[in-house]
């Protein structure tokens, strides 16, 4: 199993490297002088300018600034916001656990809505539960986060006033009290973002169980005298689950465009929020840094889906 | 007399006419009740975009105070925003533009797409290899983030060189479609891997068929039908997307509302004028809900395994 790991982690490698050159590519073809805002500056004499542009190195070879750029990168050196003036890595640690938070907890909800449901869908397919699932599904699938984040904050905070619409990061509460004004407000960002997820993946499981449900060995561990819960359970899904769990990795980085949108909404201090901040403040060091983070995100659940296939199939990791 | 035309009648019917194969695929895709009213609604609301403006005459910037923030009523049908515009006007130029965006985007994804896996596959090789790792590599990249760096990035470049408008919509046009290529090329490269290895090909081949008559005349139109439903629905996500980046304030400048736009303004007022959002808003998800919907019947009558 680590041997498979250190395998999948060296595949990664060149798959992160591929995506910085793309995203260096985008920043040296960009007009202007993008990191160059400060060499720019006409209260600056040109002599310091010059010096400036020299000690940037922004003269030289693209492959070489490339390089300088990703050896900065990786070296964790992420160079500082020209807008709120303290470096990036720390700007984008201080954000992180915010936006994980939320997007962990939106995963196991759809999680915990999709398998069961998917897997009684398929188990009676075209019944009247199916129909109302399949449907409900689409429908979800169907609505942007944009629109029904605004519907949960008409619904939730101004007609019912339940719960508040603002996430805040500093709580004036200790213990209990805390932890339930945590969950208050992340309730409707984490409800947002998990309905949808749960709406795609409940169509994925849904599909994935009625394939397996009919094959051969299905139909000779029933022979057998198996439970039916335990056939399901044991047999159908774990093989069921496979397909899934490609899916999904195949649709994390589009999970990420519905996070970005619903910190924007519920104003979440996340790195999606950051992002558009820092985009309207054109503050390019930060919008490279977070276009790389999410970046290394969808490479590091995509590791997960690997480490995920091994202890699902077996067989994957020993080959 | 009256006996030999009706038997001539039921031979009639016993032979059948002959079936052509779009009649049969438009006849599987009405079995699918919930495509042909998606088809419906969508068409109703293009040619209401396309048209509606000429019926209902009122400027999508007609600026007046006194009539701020309204509800729907008479003068207003669907109501006005934050300035007195009147957002029926508004709600169908921005219907054209949405539209617009996600059918041209799905084309330039298409046409890539094809491109890119009708060589791959054509190809093989290590041709196949390369053009199938970069598939991956930017089926990996972070999709929205992407796509508001190079916006930011190209926005005033494209304004300056173009008209502000013409310049978002290809800028917008081209990241969207840039981005969202690879399933078509996955697609099309598959079934070219197997249809490379059918008679109908060797046959071709060995009568001497030039490479590029090959490809456009035997591979393509066989490997067209996983490609025209990944279409569909990707002119779904191509709206999305366009919607997501407006409603984020980075799509198209303020003069052009788009339903994303539209949705960016009214976020605000959503205590005082809740039909500000719910409007454009139930527009989006009506034609992505429609669309998926054509997608899924579009599957259903075009898997040619699927039997009668």
């Amino acid at each position: 199993m680590s041997l498979y790991l250190l395998r999948r982690l060296l595949i990664s490698a060149p798959v992160l490297l591929g995506i910085s050159i793309v995203l260096f590519a985008i920043l040296a073809l960009a007009p202007g002088d993008p990191f160059g805002e400060l060499a720019l500056n006409p209260n600056i004499p040109p002599e310091v300018r010059l010096n400036l542009r020299q000690q940037f190195g922004l003269d030289d070879p693209l492959v070489l600034r490339y390089l300088r750029w990703l050896a900065a990168m990786l070296r964790g050196d992420w160079g500082y916001s020209f807008v709120s003036r303290m470096p990036v890595q720390l700007l984008i640690m201080q954000r992180l656990p915010t936006t994980l938070f939320v997007l962990g907890s939106a995963y196991v909800m759809a999680l915990m809505i999709a398998l069961p449901v998917g897997i009684l869908s398929a188990v009676k397919p075209y019944s009247v539960f199916d129909q109302i699932a399949t449907t409900l599904a689409f429908i979800g699938y169907s609505l942007p986060t944009f629109f029904t984040g605004l519907l949960f904050i008409l619904v939730f905070s101004i007609s019912l006033g339940w719960l508040p619409f603002i996430y805040s990061s500093t709580i004036e509460a200790t213990g209990f009290a805390w932890v339930l004004e945590h969950l208050r407000q992340g309730a409707m960002p984490i409800t947002v973002l998990g309905l949808f997820e749960a709406a795609a993946l409940t169509r994925f499981v849904r599909a994935s169980m009625l394939e397996v449900m009919p094959q051969d060995f299905v139909t000779t561990a029933r022979a057998k005298g198996l439970r039916e819960s335990r056939l399901i359970f044991k047999h159908a899904l774990r093989n069921a689950l496979i397909p899934v769990v490609t899916v999904v990795a195949l649709q994390i980085p589009t999970i990420f465009t519905g996070a970005v949108i619903t910190e924007q909404i519920f104003r979440v201090p996340g790195i999606g929020s950051l992002l558009i901040a820092s985009i309207e403040s054109t503050d390019t060091p930060v919008v490279m840094a977070i276009t790389f983070v999410y970046a290394m995100l969808v490479i590091l659940f995509n590791l997960i889906a690997d480490v995920v296939y091994g202890f699902l199939d077996p067989r994957i990791a020993y080959n | 007399m009256a006996s030999s035309t009706r038997v001539l009648r039921t031979t009639r019917n016993i032979v059948a006419r002959p079936q052509s194969l779009w009649r049969n695929i438009w006849r599987r895709f009405c079995r699918h009740r919930l495509a042909l009213l998606g088809l419906l609604v969508l068409l109703v609301l293009t040619l209401g975009t396309l048209f509606g403006p000429m019926v209902y005459q009122r400027k999508i910037n007609d600026i007046d105070f006194t009539a701020s923030l309204q509800g729907p009523g008479l003068a207003h049908p669907l109501g006005t925003d934050d300035m007195g515009q009147d957002l029926l006007a508004r709600i169908l130029y921005g219907g054209r533009v949405s539209i617009a965006v996600g059918l041209t985007s799905m084309l330039i994804a298409v046409l890539l797409g094809t491109l890119v896996g009708a060589v791959a596959g054509y190809c093989g090789g290590s041709i196949d290899n390369v053009l199938m790792r970069l598939t991956d590599l930017f089926i990996s990249l972070p999709q929205l983030p992407l796509l508001l760096l190079v916006v930011y990035l190209f926005r005033d470049t494209m304004r300056r060189l173009f008209t502000p408008e013409l310049g978002s919509f290809l800028l917008i046009v081209l990241v969207i479609g840039g981005l969202r290529w690879m399933q078509p090329a996955r697609l099309v490269r598959a079934a070219f891997l197997s249809l490379k290895e059918k008679e109908f090909v060797e046959a071709a081949v060995a009568l001497g068929t030039p490479p590029l008559r090959l490809v456009v005349w035997h591979l393509l139109p066989n490997a067209m039908s996983p490609v025209i439903v990944a279409a569909s629905l990707g002119v779904g996500s191509a709206i999305l997307a366009e919607s997501s980046l407006s409603f984020l304030g980075l799509g198209f400048p303020p003069d052009m509302p788009t339903w994303g736009r539209l949705l960016f303004e009214a976020k605000d007022y959503l205590d005082t004028a809740p039909h500000w959002a719910l409007f454009p808003g139930t527009m989006i998800f009506l034609v992505v809900l429609s669309i998926n919907y054509v997608g899924d019947g579009l599957r259903d009558a075009l898997d040619a395994r699927k039997v009668l």
